[in-house]
């Protein structure tokens, strides 16, 4: 979900923009002008992935899919999905801009650190570890993410208590669709091309896979 | 993506970046209610002259994440202050009233701004006019190839979902669908990285050797400081209104 401006309190929105700020310049570092060919495609599916809309019950959800980017992008994952973020509330009305420091937290940091944690997993011995793997990233970044938008909103005020527990509550039907998913892609990715998972994130750019 | 633009295309992409940010800022400082929907009327100033489809953008604007209209409707029955009214047993307050209004009003002033100026300047001049405003080159990069491929990708994704219905594919919340959906992510995912292996020879075929030059080209001219100044005079009326209108409440 897309937190709108004017919501969250001024200290929560400053440190959301610092901490944002940070994450990307970190993420920024890694990245060679070698590598930006990769991450912008990358960037850009991970973008049209968040445009899908899949059916949960007798609703639907669109997808964020920041477990599967962070396995894939590592901490350039905080740059491309703040590039998502922005080109949605520039172009589409999504969110806001002062929040956007927020949102890219949110959604960005849930993302590295299950890269962090899941990587290796996901690249591992056989393709039913590897979607295993896959599995928990998908769904722990989205708990992740539901629980940083309801500290987010919890730090605003006490007034939005109901409303942060109830985001926890709303992201879990997601966290497991989210986990489905990302368990297929990365079982698929793993049998068909399984350097996918570090073309980005190591220190190796992607020639030397040409 | 952008449509429309207007007259407001001939002002600078630099200074109306900068004036939505300024406004941004301010407007989400406000608290009085009277003030804020002035903001409002101030962005559908821009928001006119942008010539944006209108009735499209204004359900883009109204129509805010699903959850936040809930968290709007919830706060004030969870605001501690003064009864405003009841329904049954759930009291709603004044001050929670208030403070659920102000939100509406902030998000959808800054999202008019924003759509009206940001909105309307074409991506690639965005990065660019980014670039100016120091925003590091790396993430300027990334920001012009992710939408440089995000039309080619969703191609792509349109021919391998038209694939999938050709074989009777069809969206259900079931386990079947969720594999398949995300098998096409993955599908997705190894053909975009196979593609920037292609881009990547291409560009080093034509002598790439680690260094991409941002050619984007501004004029500043003297419409454009004029429309800063007056973005400046307008938030300074607004900051003055609130405390002239906003202390004694």
């Amino acid at each position: 979900m897309h937190v709108v401006d004017g919501a969250l309190s001024n200290e929560v929105v400053i440190a959301g923009g610092a901490i944002a700020v940070a994450g990307i310049g970190w993420g920024l570092r890694n990245l060679d002008m070698e590598k930006i060919p990769a991450a912008g495609v990358l960037s850009a599916t991970f973008f049209l992935a968040s445009l899908v809309h899949v059916p949960v019950g007798p609703s639907s959800v669109h997808l964020i899919m920041n477990g599967l980017a962070g396995l894939v992008l590592g901490w350039a994952a905080f740059p491309a999905l703040f590039i998502g973020l922005l080109l949605q509330a520039v172009f589409f009305g999504f969110g806001g801009i002062t929040v956007l420091g927020v949102n890219t937290v949110a959604i960005a940091l849930p993302a590295v650190l299950v890269g962090v944690v899941c990587r290796r997993g996901a690249a591992g011995a056989s393709p039913r570890t590897a979607a295993l793997w896959g599995g928990v990233a998908g769904g722990g970044a989205i708990l992740l993410t539901g629980l940083l938008v309801a500290l987010a909103l919890a730090l605003s005020g006490d007034a939005f208590l109901p409303a942060a527990k109830l985001v926890v509550l709303a992201h879990l039907p997601v966290m497991v669709v989210e986990a489905l998913l990302c368990a297929a892609a990365v079982g698929l990715v793993r049998r068909v091309k399984p350097e996918l998972f570090g073309v980005v994130s190591s220190g190796r750019g992607v020639a030397a896979h040409a | 993506m952008a449509g429309g633009g207007g007259k407001v295309r001939t002002l600078d992409p630099r200074g109306r970046i900068v004036a939505v940010a300024l406004f941004a800022v301010v407007v989400v400082s406000l608290d009085d209610l009277a003030v804020l929907a002035a903001s409002v009327g101030i962005a559908m100033v821009p928001f006119l002259f942008a010539r944006l489809p209108m009735i499209r953008t204004l359900k883009r604007v109204a129509a805010m994440d699903g959850f936040i209209v809930l968290l709007l409707l919830m706060l004030p029955f969870t605001t501690p202050g003064e009864t405003w009214f009841a329904l049954g047993p759930l009291v709603a307050t004044r001050e929670g009233g208030v403070l659920a209004i102000g939100i509406a009003l902030k998000a959808n002033a800054v999202m008019l701004a924003l759509l009206s100026l940001v909105g309307t300047i074409e991506a690639t001049a965005l990065g660019h006019a980014l670039h100016r405003l120091r925003l590091p080159e790396t993430l300027v990069h990334l920001l012009l190839f992710t939408v440089r491929y995000i039309e080619v990708l969703r191609r792509e994704h349109a021919t391998l979902r038209q694939a999938m219905t050709a074989r009777g594919f069809r969206m259900r919340a079931d386990l079947h669908t969720y594999r398949s959906i995300g098998y096409l992510l993955g599908m997705m995912l190894v053909r975009s990285l196979e593609r920037s292996e292609r881009i990547l020879g291409a560009m080093k075929c034509r002598g790439f050797q680690g260094r991409f030059h941002l050619l984007g080209v501004f004029r500043w001219r003297r419409r454009d400081t004029w429309f800063v100044a007056l973005t400046l005079a307008v938030l300074a009326g607004l900051v003055i209104l609130e405390h002239r209108h906003g202390l004694p409440a």
